[in-house]
């Protein structure tokens, strides 16, 4: 990565991986994997970055681990973090988005970390408020810092990225993370398919190095990678599968099935996962998964993205 | 460039004469476009011929300008009663007046719903009261729009109604809108469909197609509005009674609508200049201006729409003017309202897009926005023909200029065209000969 020096996400945004070249995609990589030896050195891993820095957790959607994750990357970086669920902040009395973004921007921070059930909404606070939005996750729209995490772990555990197959099974309707994945995948080189029943695959589809299937078992053929995706039981009750039991038979991820994939084949999951349904216990904590490896690997990332663009990568 | 429109409620019983000319004047009804002038005598067309000699209160140098019969706009919101935070029976009829309609007719989707005669009646007061343009009242089919039980229509043409419509929402229950029609079979008005099969677009907010599976927003296909109209077409071919399809955007559907004339179906159809000039991929997540139902579709589709336009098979432009509270707009794509204000960029759109690029002439482009509503909807208007209500429009085809929220007229701030610089706007509008301009510095 000889011009990887030029590359700065100094004061940029993270709204969409879409916005990322390659080059800036290897600098988020590569600063995660020093961040990563911090996590892991044990002791104090408190470092001084974004110390004198603030930094807000914005979530409008229940999440666990990215906004714990979010929450302690800012931490082990120095930043001040602090975290609004919808909940229990002036959003149930109907705050507009922009104004609850103006009140947290007249606090002095420097970076609003953000979770909205609207496609868009990561955008929209950039063109409203000044401080640096990172997107962790806008309805099915993207979600940059997962789709890093996928590709950080996939590079950890493969040593590469450029000429992988990996398949993305289940819900890619509705699926952010499919949508970023899909960005940053093909930008880095992958064969990138996507796989699932025809009622979850999004009509009209159509992207450069991106397959389709409506057979789980075509798609799996040869894997080097497959990220499991979650399926949400509301999808049945809207009737686009008939059973949690069918579903599990004919696209489920399980041992049996792993049979089609490469011996080597990593299995992801962006969790929470539903066992027995869309993946089996037996992959879940199986050697190939590194599902578990993921959530270290989402602290990192993310302690790369802040530190990136607020602090420029500087002392890391 | 300074650009003020001068607008007045015509004071009534006074004797006033206007004297219009030079104008290139074109008048679709009467087959006739040259350079004449018009005159008008006590709010009713006295003459139009070159040279007339005659002395009158007020004169209109409309040199290089087209002078048209007033246009006329069957599709708005104006949102009154309930909804005056949006827009109201002033502010949209000014707005009407400043992008050159004289006439318009506002859709009963309001809170309460315009569902029988007393709110009719009600309406057709106010707008006598404070309307600057013609406003005429459209009444809804179904008690509260609620497509179940239908609304006491008859006693709504009674007090005025011109047309029904549960503009909106499609009326799934076909049996129900069959007896809309069957109800409605002897008398002269017209139902007004909302096409969109109601399933098949739950929770949509964009078209669903390359782009919605990209952005990851729900999509509303054209399959449900193909549905839609396929049905309406059948329905009214069943009863003999009368559909007009309302804002048609897929390509599709238009040639469903041109196969039902074909067959002698009593089906006309509008179109408005978004789902004529802009398509899905101006749809950006960040800024509702751009949404609204149907959604904007495919090149394919403004191209098939344009082409039915041509033919015949499309009868009338309309604006569908479905103005919000700044407030409403302005949120997340998802949860902001659907609709934009389109009187004020009606013609500045039209005009840039399709007749200054050669892709429609004028003639048809002033028909279906004169005499052939006014054909569908039954008016009293629509052409300059002697002693007709001195109802016209000035419009400068070649003046540039810029749209700017801030000088729209209606309370609707989010509209897709903001910025956009146009060629070609009305100058002057007159309504029963009160003559209202935009003054120029």
């Amino acid at each position: 990565m000889s011009n990887e020096d030029a590359v700065s996400l100094f004061g940029k945004s993270v709204v969409a991986l879409k916005n990322f070249s390659a080059e800036e995609i290897h600098l988020v990589l590569n600063t995660a994997r020093k961040m990563k030896q911090i996590i892991r050195r044990g002791g104090d891993k408190k470092l001084p970055n974004l110390r004198g820095k603030a930094i807000v957790n914005l979530f409008y959607e229940p999440s666990t681990r990215t906004r714990t994750s979010f929450e302690l990357a800012g931490k082990y970086l120095g930043a001040d973090v602090v975290s609004i669920n919808s909940g229990t902040s002036s959003i149930v009395k109907g705050e507009s988005l922009r104004d609850t973004l103006r009140t947290i921007e007249a606090m002095g921070v420097d970076a609003i970390v953000m979770r909205h059930k609207a496609e868009g909404a990561a955008d929209f606070a950039t063109q409203v408020v000044k401080p640096i939005i990172i997107n962790a996750g806008d309805g099915a729209h993207a979600h940059p810092s997962q789709a890093l995490l996928d590709l950080f772990t996939i590079e950890q555990r493969k040593g590469r990225l450029v000429g992988l197959k990996v398949v993305i099974v289940g819900d890619i309707l509705h699926s952010r993370v499919a949508r970023s994945d899909v960005y940053a995948m093909t930008k880095m080189g992958m064969n990138v398919h996507l796989a699932g029943p025809k009622t979850l695959l999004p009509r009209f589809f159509e992207f450069d190095g991106v397959t389709l299937h409506e057979s789980v078992d075509e798609a799996i053929q040869g894997a080097d990678v497959i990220n499991v995706l979650r399926i949400q039981l509301e999808r049945q009750q809207a009737g686009l599968f008939p059973s949690t039991r069918e579903y599990a038979r004919v696209f489920g991820i399980n041992d049996d099935r792993l049979r089609l994939a490469a011996d080597d084949v990593l299995i992801l999951h962006p969790g929470p996962q539903n066992k027995g349904l869309e993946i089996s216990s037996e992959v879940t904590y199986g050697e190939r998964s590194a599902i578990q490896e993921q959530v270290q690997n989402g602290v990192a990332v993310r302690m790369a993205l802040l530190d990136l663009t607020l602090n420029g990568g500087t002392n890391s | 460039m300074n650009q003020t429109w001068q607008i007045r409620r015509m004071e009534s019983n006074i004797s006033t004469s206007l004297l219009i000319r030079g104008g290139r004047v074109i008048d679709p009804a009467n087959d006739f476009d040259g350079v004449a002038d018009v005159l008008v005598i006590d709010g009713r067309i006295a003459a139009v011929k070159p040279d007339i000699k005659f002395s009158t209160d007020y004169e209109y140098d409309a040199t290089g300008k087209l002078v048209t019969p007033g246009l006329i706009d069957m599709h708005v919101h104006l949102r009154e009663p309930g909804q005056e935070a949006k827009e109201d029976f002033l502010s949209g009829s000014k707005a009407a007046a400043a992008g050159g309609f004289t006439t318009i007719a506002t859709m009963p989707n309001t809170s309460p719903a315009v569902d029988n005669a007393a709110l009719v009646r009600a309406m057709v007061k106010r707008a006598e009261e404070v309307g600057i343009v013609n406003v005429k009242i459209i009444g809804a089919v179904t008690k509260g729009r609620h497509g179940q039980e239908l609304a006491e229509m008859r006693d709504m043409i009674a007090a005025g109604a011109v047309a029904f419509s549960d503009d909106g929402n499609f009326d799934d229950n076909a049996k129900i809108f069959l007896n809309a029609l069957d109800y409605l079979h002897n008398t002269d008005k017209v139902i007004i469909c909302h096409e969109e099969e109601t399933t098949l677009v739950e929770g949509g907010v964009m078209n669903e197609g390359k782009r919605s599976a990209l952005l990851g927003l729900k999509g509303r296909p054209t399959v449900a509005e193909d549905i839609a109209v396929a049905r309406d077409c059948l329905l009214a071919e069943y009863s003999g009674g009368r559909v007009h399809i309302a804002h048609i955007s897929s390509a599709r559907a238009v040639d469903i609508v041109r196969e039902a004339k074909r067959r002698g179906v009593k089906v006309t159809a509008e179109v408005t200049p978004q789902h004529l000039t802009m398509t899905e991929d101006e749809v950006n997540p960040a800024d509702a201006s751009t949404k609204i139902n149907p959604p904007l579709r495919t090149q394919a589709d403004c191209d098939a729409c344009l082409t039915g336009l041509i033919d015949g098979t499309i009868d009338a432009i309309v604006t569908d003017h479905s103005p919000h509270a700044p407030e409403e707009k302005d949120r997340e794509y998802i949860y902001a309202p659907s609709g934009f204000p389109g009187l004020e960029t009606c013609i500045g759109v039209l005009f840039t897009e399709l007749y200054h690029k050669g892709k429609i002439d004028l003639r048809t482009l002033i028909s279906k926005m004169t005499a052939e509503p006014a054909n569908i909807f039954k008016l009293d208007g629509g052409n300059l023909s002697i002693d007709a209500p001195a109802d016209i429009t000035i419009i400068d085809p070649e003046l540039v200029w810029t749209v700017d929220a801030k000088k729209f007229y209606t309370k609707g701030s989010h509209s897709p065209f903001i910025g956009r610089q146009f060629k070609g706007r009305a100058v002057a509008t007159i309504v029963h000969g009160n003559l209202m301009k935009l003054n120029q510095w």
